[in-house]
């Protein structure tokens, strides 16, 4: 037997309670670890956003169109290294409810822009040479089932043509993937040229403008120089950083990290209390017990050690398995959520941060029944014992 | 004295506090036990019978005076050398067994030898070698609420004495079995005293289990009022 074989006995030794509690441990565990996995998939764009990147919008909303013209200008501001621009197409595939992104932009610039766009060259050459040619990402090519080669014919529910069709041809040109797991690859894109000349209506006009500054350190500097050059046009500018622009287009979900972080808070409040509750009794109900192996030779701070790693022990078994469960129904709710959220992975940071959490968990809920075994005296244990 | 003394006693004094109260339990108490001495403590209830045990076991400090172990002293050591020198030197075995419920009954033995460097293999033959001293290796899987009183009794002998102690506290062992399985218990005892040159001073308020010791000393109000030698 080791001190390990003995906290071991020690957790089991009222099975029914210890089953309790780690079931309790495993459901806030679980929790835990879908729901963070659905925040960083909200999130993703948030956190993959280029610190150097400033997306440039229309004052009035996002949905408003700019003049093309503001690419030239904003290209000119000082600070300004790179500038790209898309418009929003509002594609779907066969059916109004398979919606997904797509989006008309000026290809070169666009992949220089996003470099965590992977692209394999002969592809990138193919796309860029061709005027209908499109960029497929990895995600939404499995979702439809689209190859390279394919022709797709893309319906809009914004754009039509100048012949009353809303329905674009596009051939997909090259499948992109991620520079990581997280990098969406849900959308697809196609040259803004072939949009702007062949649609209906607003010619000549772009979505919006993504700025790449010389230095972040400037980025607050250009962004005040790009809106105060379009304050007094008829198109006002609202330059923020990309990281920022889509926080705000997540805000339009309503708070979910506040949503999230009350329910995990609450379960583990909760959970906090429960093990917490059966530490200090299993602790208090042993008080005979730690006074004879104190009495035995065991110093104090074995015995708090003692108590402590039976408090880790409750918590791994009923952590580890709630962090792998959360993994599996995170993988198994991939498929279903390709639509709404392709970035939706149970990461290695969700799991440090639940390994972190199971400690936090152990020290927490163990500390006071370790410290209380810790200073227990002797001969008073031994009488209640 | 002092030279033979196992453990002595130089003018130990000890109270207890209970709110603003002082209890005086010993006062200037002088008491030396040589190697291989096996006595029993007799007394009324409140004559500091126990206390005696926790301040010679080193469970509990002297208000005042001083305590040697083999002519160095024990009760100015810190807490964790303290521990340190039970685990070494002493063996406990209390009225009520006090075995851990979860623990078979080797188990339960080799709980001293955790806080050893021996390996595994040394620590289960030595437990094999206590439980066969003690007369119970056949229970040796046997949880504690699978024995007798007496079982169970052997079993934590076992583990008093599983680390080689030279010196045995018993506080009142046989006081919670019936007649027979008590005298096996004192002629467990005994033996370890004869064979093995453990010193052995058990608390009882039992005259027939005092017998089973080499001297017997009547404790009344913190002071030792009669000593008998048992033939």
């Amino acid at each position: 037997m080791t001190s390990a074989g003995l906290m071991w006995k020690n957790v089991w030794r009222r099975k029914l309670r210890a089953i309790l509690t780690i079931v309790s441990i495993l459901i806030a565990f679980l929790i835990f670890g879908v729901l963070r996995s659905f925040d960083q998939a909200l999130h993703a764009g948030v956190d993959l956003a280029a610190a150097d990147r400033l997306v440039v919008v229309s004052k009035v909303n996002f949905t408003v169109s700019l003049p093309y013209a503001y690419v030239n200008k904003i290209a000119a501001v000082d600070g300004v290294k790179r500038v790209t621009f898309a418009t929003w197409f509002g594609a779907y595939w066969q059916e109004p409810r398979n919606q997904f992104a797509a989006f008309a932009v000026d290809p070169e610039s666009w992949l220089e822009t996003y470099p965590e766009m992977i692209v394999d060259p002969d592809d990138r050459a193919r796309f860029l040479a061709n005027r209908t040619g499109a960029l497929v990402g990895a995600n939404l090519a499995k979702r439809f089932g689209w190859k390279k080669g394919d022709r797709i014919p893309l319906p809009s529910t914004i754009w039509s043509r100048k012949d009353g069709s809303k329905v674009w041809e596009l051939t997909v040109e090259g499948i992109f993937t991620g520079a990581d797991a997280q990098t969406d690859t849900s959308y697809l894109v196609f040259h803004h040229d072939y949009l702007n000349e062949a649609r209906s209506f607003a010619r000549d006009t772009v979505g919006w403008i993504v700025v790449t500054t010389s230095s972040h350190e400037r980025n607050d500097e250009v962004a005040r120089a790009i809106d105060t050059m379009f304050y007094n046009s008829a198109r006002q500018t609202k330059t923020d950083t990309e990281k920022a622009f889509s926080a705000a287009f997540i805000k339009q979900f309503g708070n979910i990290g506040l949503i999230i972080t009350s329910v995990v808070g609450a379960a583990f409040f909760t959970i906090l209390v429960i093990t917490g509750t059966t530490m200090a009794l299993a602790i208090r109900e042993r008080t005979g017990e730690i006074a004879v192996l104190k009495t035995i030779g065991f110093t104090g701070r074995r015995v708090f050690a003692l108590v402590l790693g039976e408090s880790l022990f409750l918590a791994l078994l009923g952590g580890i398995p709630g962090l792998l469960f959360a993994s599996g129904l995170v993988t198994a709710m991939r498929a279903a959520l390709a639509g709404l959220l392709p970035t939706m992975v149970f990461s290695e940071r969700t799991l440090l941060e639940g390994l972190v959490l199971i400690l936090a968990l152990a020290f927490v809920t163990g500390i006071v029944p370790a410290a209380n075994a810790l200073r227990l005296n002797i001969t008073a244990g031994l009488a209640r014992g | 004295m002092s030279e033979k003394a196992l453990i002595e006693l130089r003018h130990v004094s000890k109270s207890y506090r209970k709110g603003k109260i002082v209890i005086p339990i010993f006062e200037d108490l002088d008491f030396a036990i040589a190697p291989g001495e096996f006595i029993a403590v007799m007394g009324p209830s409140g004559s500091g019978k126990t206390t005696l045990l926790n301040l010679l076991g080193g469970v509990d400090r002297p208000t005042g005076g001083e305590i040697l172990f083999e002519d160095a002293r024990i009760d100015n050591l810190s807490e964790s050398r303290l521990a340190a020198w039970r685990a070494r030197n002493v063996g406990f075995i209390f009225q009520f067994y006090n075995l851990l419920p979860m623990l078979n009954a080797a188990r339960n033995v080799e709980l001293p030898l955790l806080l050893t460097r021996l390996s595994r293999r040394k620590r289960r033959e030595n437990v094999a070698t206590a439980l066969e001293i003690v007369g119970i290796a056949d229970r040796a899987g046997h949880y504690p609420s699978e024995m007798s009183g007496g079982q169970q009794q052997r079993v934590a002998i076992a583990r008093a004495i599983v680390s080689d102690p030279k010196m045995l506290l018993a506080d009142e062992p046989t006081g919670d079995l019936d007649r027979e399985s008590a005298n096996e218990i004192l002629t467990v005892l005994q033996q370890l005293n004869r064979d093995f040159g453990k010193t052995i001073v058990m608390v009882t308020h039992d005259p027939e289990a005092a017998k089973y010791a080499k001297r017997i000393l009547h404790l009344d109000k913190g002071r030792f009022v009669e000593a008998e030698l048992v033939s």
